[in-house]
């Protein structure tokens, strides 16, 4: 705190200026751009829509138009099924503002099966403690009605009942393993355009 | 000093609004082309670096995003800089010159559309004094142009001129978003917009994107046949209060352009970055350019595209583009930011042989 301001003799006495307020309002059109359109549509009609990398043959979900490690544009759409794995979770005990979510609950990475980077959402219909990596999971979705293009039409993942998956399946996506390390880049010559 | 040089050159079609695509989307066609002209694979680019504004799109750390386009994994080297592309490219050539990358990719993009350019632009002026007050873009280049018409230095009749060469050079320009014959009549009778400038003399609103390459000695020569050799490149400030500049001519401007060696042979090109018609004739005096001997802007220039935070590093790849096509031996390319031409950054460009 600046309280030993020493003012001009021809100041001294007057109130001095510690703060100001500069309100500012900018206002914007955003553009989902076209891979996020795709999926938000999709998720409005009960579909998961990933795309797949023509290089490395990743899906990524939600696609975002470019495979982040090759760095090449992604077409290829992969209509991904609505169960997966977990494969990390947190269990939330503290609110914050906005929150809106019973005490505690669950937010997981759950991996859809055929796809190759996790999805967050959160983990229901299961006590918390019962939550664990590996666990099955498939998305509940609200009602037709309310179905919309935001990920909130999911409303969240609940256990299948299917046994644990193998860690094997999914630890490439804990471990960090699952990119191409190691290898050159020389496959991505004459990559498409 | 290492030689280094631009070898590829890439951009959009330049519109006023691009709302199929986003950013990253907008800008991923554009780096497979500088890369495929370049005939390099990614595992040869030592260093990334590219600008932008998250202001323009409104999206926070959309230049993040963006780097999807470039494919950071493994890891790679990259940083960015709040500020247009041309000094994403000085910051590479720095990079270059101290021998930390042979090969250097430089970006940049800008939506100008989602916002209101004009009040995005107040954000950039003295957040205390100015920015409070919201003096738009058109309305602080408004006053430059009053107080160089009042002086002299510049007339109404050389302010269209300056469009209608821009306009008829835009023609030959397939990427160009404004680009016609114009007569000088119907300029000078237009209604005005912000008085002294006619709409004509602002550049349009853009969305669109740059990239150059650039490699260093054998390493340019290996990959291009007529590499554009940035002989020389300086960039300057002024303060940032309008007062306390002259607004009439660019110092800035003519400081970098004796740094940069623009004196030191004929000209044969010149690309500069001036958003508006009567800042292209003080940037021509300040740079010494005589438009009798030098082709100024045959791109048509920032009046005829200004993606914003791009219109600068694609006057450099304007010009290098004719050095590596031998259409120009001698090149300048000069880049502005900043309301009122604070800021100027002046390269030289040369061919071999």
């Amino acid at each position: 705190m600046a309280t030993d301001l020493i003012l001009p003799e021809r100041l001294q006495g007057v109130e001095p200026v510690r703060s100001i307020r500069t309100p500012a309002e900018l206002n914007y059109q955003f553009t989902a751009g076209k891979a996020t359109s795709q999926f938000l549509r999709g998720i409005s009609q009960r579909r998961i829509l990933g795309q797949r990398c023509p290089v490395c043959s990743m899906v990524y979900v939600p696609p975002r138009g470019a495979c982040p490690t090759c760095g090449v544009p992604t077409e290829e759409e992969i209509d991904l099924p609505h169960v997966g794995t977990v494969t990390t979770f947190c269990v939330v005990n503290v609110s914050f503002y906005g929150q809106g979510m019973e005490l505690p609950y669950v937010s997981a990475l759950i991996l859809l099966d055929g796809s190759d980077i996790p999805l967050m959402h959160l983990i229901q219909e299961v006590p918390a403690a019962e939550v664990r990596m590996g666990m099955r999971v498939e998305a509940v979705w609200v009602d037709d009605t309310d179905l919309g293009p935001t990920l909130e039409s999911i409303r969240y993942f609940r256990p299948t009942g299917e046994p644990d998956a193998e860690f094997d399946t999914y630890s490439a996506n804990v471990l960090g393993t699952r990119s191409h390390e190691g290898q050159t880049f020389a496959h991505l010559e004459g990559s498409p355009s | 000093m290492r030689d280094v040089a631009i070898i590829s050159f890439a951009q959009t079609k330049h519109v006023a609004t691009r709302q199929d695509v986003n950013e990253v989307e907008m800008l991923m066609p554009v780096l497979v082309d500088v890369v495929e002209q370049a005939g390099v694979t990614k595992d040869r680019i030592d260093f990334v670096c590219s600008g932008s504004s998250d202001y323009l799109a409104g999206v926070a750390f959309s230049f993040v995003m963006t780097l999807d386009g470039v494919g950071p994994w493994p890891p790679i080297s990259e940083s960015h800089v709040d500020m247009d592309g041309s000094w994403a490219l000085y910051e590479a050539w720095v990079k270059m010159q101290m021998g930390h990358a042979d090969v250097a990719l430089v970006y940049s993009y800008g939506k100008s559309s989602p916002g209101n350019l004009r009040r995005v632009l107040t954000r950039q002026l003295d957040p205390y004094y100015l920015a409070p007050l919201w003096p738009d873009s058109v309305s602080t280049a408004a006053l430059q142009a009053r107080a160089a018409l009042d002086k002299g230095v510049i007339t109404e009749e050389q302010m269209a001129q300056v469009v209608i060469d821009a306009r008829r050079n835009a023609l030959g320009n397939p990427n160009a978003q404004l680009a016609g014959d114009l007569e000088l009549a119907d300029l000078l009778a237009a209604e005005p917009f912000v008085s002294p400038l006619h709409k004509h003399d602002c550049s349009p609103i853009t969305d669109g994107a740059a990239a150059v390459m650039l490699a260093a000695g054998d390493v340019a020569r290996e990959l291009c046949e007529r590499p554009a050799w940035i002989r020389g490149i300086d960039h300057r400030i002024e303060p940032h209060a309008f007062g306390a500049r002259d607004l009439t001519t660019s110092v800035s401007t003519a400081q970098a352009a004796a740094k940069a060696g623009v004196a030191n042979g004929k000209v044969d090109i010149a690309e500069l970055h001036a958003p508006f018609s009567h800042q292209e004739l003080i940037l021509t005096q300040s740079l010494g350019l005589d438009a009798a001997t030098t082709s100024i802007n045959p791109s048509g220039g920032a009046l005829c595209a200004n993606p914003v935070m791009a219109a600068g590093l694609i006057r450099m790849g304007e010009a290098a583009q004719r050095i590596m096509r031998g259409e120009a031996d001698r090149a300048v390319a000069h880049t502005t930011s900043g309301a009122c031409l604070q800021q100027n950054l002046v390269a030289v460009l040369e061919g071999e042989g």
